[in-house]
């Protein structure tokens, strides 16, 4: 089976603004390098989730493959769904079935993909336009697509799309402003408008993170329904790793930039290689109280560096306690413990 | 028994705003031993946050305290008049506030923000005051050169290392943490959940920790509560309270909760929390309440304790 998303070596630098004194002596441009070679592969129906501390790069990398912004270097090849697929002149193809994501590409090829990869953005409340009602936030897209033909039509998808998030009855909801919901109905809403145009891939950044603990299950249980009867497949971004053990299937975890360590998700949690990784999972707080005895063993010091001063060698040198010279000059590579497990560290590399 | 370090009574909290009045706590009881950490949990808007704020007497207007005492170490908060109040604050009773970045302010140094309540509270000359924030600092995990430092040259973590040796400074009996770590990344969070173990062994105060995540709550507190729309509608012994929920909001919330290691399927509460200027009548759970009855309807359940020290307020369990 084809991987539904390959990234490969993506690369985002932001370009810092320079000072006048700066730009009159002509000094060199400096970068947050935000993605800083990436590589992973999301396989047809499954649930990927990036996971990192903020400042990662992991809303960055969900970003680049809904192409909101371009990439900086790196290719992403995408397999679109077959209908779109046929649309798209073989010259922008790759292999016959992949789109370059980053690559250029004429206006209706782009309008084709945007149809295909859709988001869910983390924050309810800022999502969606406050001015706007909910039948006419989920009607843009339709307008804007041209899909269909009459009026009547589309008012027809829109509550489709309402009931199959369970906003019943829909012409109640359609008819209200944004502000008139709960913070999970909200989120229901931006679920809806990311479906309503029929995407095969779905990112949805931290689409649980800003609501209450109670109904956050409800939004996730939605996702995974509605992944079952339209056969999506997601980029799941988050900082929660139980929520992560919850849905994915496999995982990548990204520390400045770079993915550390990925796997399937059973073996990252219950067997973390990278030092990393390790001390991201043991921080997970749990429901136990007899945790409130021990003290959590956190090896690693120091918080995350700037993204524009990145460290040299392996980038979590400063705050790796088994750090060796090697990891203070070169880059570990990336190893295969185990199949489908890889990490970047200098301790597991045979040299 | 000794007399409790706290004991807050039927604790009203109004705010009298434009579109009505909002009932954010609305008869809230209960006590702290000397020492001890108490959890509170709950959603948005359950009106925990104006609870840790009445405590200090410090309800934003158009909030106020209605009625009910809350008698810390022998003195009624609610009955001191400004001045008094202020001598108490931050003395006997401190808090941690939600947002340390928000929380320090930008255009003193650390070191001057320190010594502040030292110079008023203790009548330490700046000299002196800068002495005991050294040693605290260095009790919260940062080097002295911070005192030097703008808050905006510090990480969010440090920052929130500063705001907890604030907290300490003026050794309170009782720390009022209001969600400490909620906009720290998860590892930054478990290092200061760490603190706050080590701490409460050197400085032996009690804390009230008030956060939305059960989790945290089990890290560390003695006792918990769980507060649902202005009432506190389940209190015991943290063991207790996350090894046998009785109260259905409870058991609902710690169903919610997706664990690391278990691939048990985690449940929601259906519905939301009901608007606190008009609460529903009787129980005010029961429209979201898988067990509701004709009677948590029209009347309030009273507060009944199923074993020593663990209360709870439903008619599930109240014998008729």
């Amino acid at each position: 089976m084809y991987p539904k998303l390959i990234v490969e070596e993506a690369y985002k630098y932001f370009p810092l603004r320079r000072s006048l004194v700066e730009i009159l002596t002509f000094r060199r441009h400096r970068y947050v390098r935000a993605v800083d070679g990436v590589s992973f592969a999301v396989n047809e129906g499954e649930i990927y989730c990036l996971a990192g501390e903020s400042g990662c790069g992991k809303t960055t990398t969900g970003r680049l493959v809904v192409r909101l912004i371009d990439f900086t270097a790196g290719r992403a090849l995408y397999m679109p769904r077959k209908e779109v697929l046929s649309e798209i002149p073989p010259e922008y193809l790759v292999d016959g079935k992949y789109v370059n994501l980053a690559s250029r590409l004429p206006r209706y090829v782009d309008k084709l993909l945007r149809r295909d990869v859709q988001i869910i953005f983390q924050d309810p409340y800022g999502s969606l336009n406050p001015r706007m009602r909910i039948y006419d936030i989920l009607k843009e897209p339709l307008d804007i697509h041209g899909m269909g033909s009459t009026e009547d039509e589309r008012r027809e998808t829109v509550f489709r799309a309402l009931e199959e998030v369970k906003l019943t009855p829909p012409e109640e909801f359609a008819e209200r402003y944004p502000h008139m919901l709960s913070g999970g109905q909200r989120q229901r809403v931006a679920v809806a408008r990311a479906l309503i145009l029929n995407p095969s891939l779905v990112v949805a950044d931290e689409p649980v993170s800003m609501l209450d603990v109670s109904i956050r299950a409800e939004i996730l249980q939605l996702m995974l329904d509605l992944k079952a009867t339209r056969n999506l497949t997601y980029v799941f971004i988050t900082h929660d790793l139980a929520v992560a053990a919850y849905i994915c299937n496999n995982i990548a975890v990204m520390y400045l930039g770079k993915i550390v360590e990925k796997g399937p998700i059973d073996v990252v949690i219950n067997n973390p290689q990278h030092p990393y990784a390790r001390a991201l999972i043991a921080a997970v707080p749990e429901p136990d109280p007899r945790n409130r005895f021990k003290i959590r063993e956190l090896p690693i010091s120091g918080e995350v560096p700037s993204a524009a001063h990145i460290p040299p060698g392996c980038r979590f040198h400063p705050r790796c306690p088994y750090a060796m010279d090697i990891c203070k000059t070169e880059e570990p590579p990336e190893i295969e413990v185990e199949k489908g497990h890889t990490l970047s560290c200098w301790l597991y590399a045979r040299r | 028994m000794s007399s409790p370090l706290l004991e807050v009574r039927d604790l009203r909290i109004y705010y009298y705003t434009l579109t009505g009045i909002v009932r954010a706590v609305d008869g809230v009881s209960f006590w702290m031993a000397e020492g001890e950490v108490l959890g509170i949990a709950g959603e948005s808007g359950c009106g925990k946050s104006t609870l840790g704020y009445g405590l200090l007497g410090l309800v934003p207007p158009p909030g106020r305290i209605v009625s009910g005492s809350i008698v810390l170490d022998r003195t009624d908060v609610t009955k001191l008049r400004p001045p008094e109040l202020r001598k108490v604050r931050w003395a006997k009773v401190s808090m941690i506030f939600q947002g340390a970045m928000n929380a320090l302010n930008p255009v003193y140094t650390v070191g001057h923000q320190l010594a502040e309540p030292l110079v008023l509270h203790r009548g330490l000359s700046v000299k002196e005051a800068l002495e005991v924030a050294t040693d605290m600092i260095k009790k919260v995990g940062l080097t002295p050169d911070v005192l030097r430092r703008y808050p905006h040259e510090l990480s969010g973590g440090m920052k929130q290392r500063v705001m907890i040796a604030m907290a300490l400074l003026l050794k309170p009996r009782l720390v009022i943490a209001d969600e400490p770590t909620t906009a720290l990344d998860v590892v930054i969070q478990a290092q200061i959940m760490n603190l706050f173990k080590e701490l409460r062994k050197i400085e032996r105060n009690a804390m009230i920790l008030i956060t939305h995540d059960l989790s945290l709550i089990a890290e560390i507190a003695d006792r918990t509560s769980v507060m649902y729309a202005g009432k506190i509608v389940e209190i015991g012994s943290s063991d207790e309270v996350f090894g046998n929920p009785l109260h259905p909001y409870t058991q609902g919330l710690l169903r919610s909760i997706p664990r690391l290691r278990e691939k048990e399927k985690i449940t929601w509460i259906p519905g939301v929390p009901p608007d606190l200027r008009m609460p529903p009548p009787g129980c005010r759970f029961h429209p979201r309440c898988p067990y509701a009855r004709d009677v948590c309807r029209s009347e309030e359940p009273p507060e009944i304790e199923v074993e020593k020290g663990h209360t709870l307020s439903c008619w599930l369990y109240a014998r008729r």
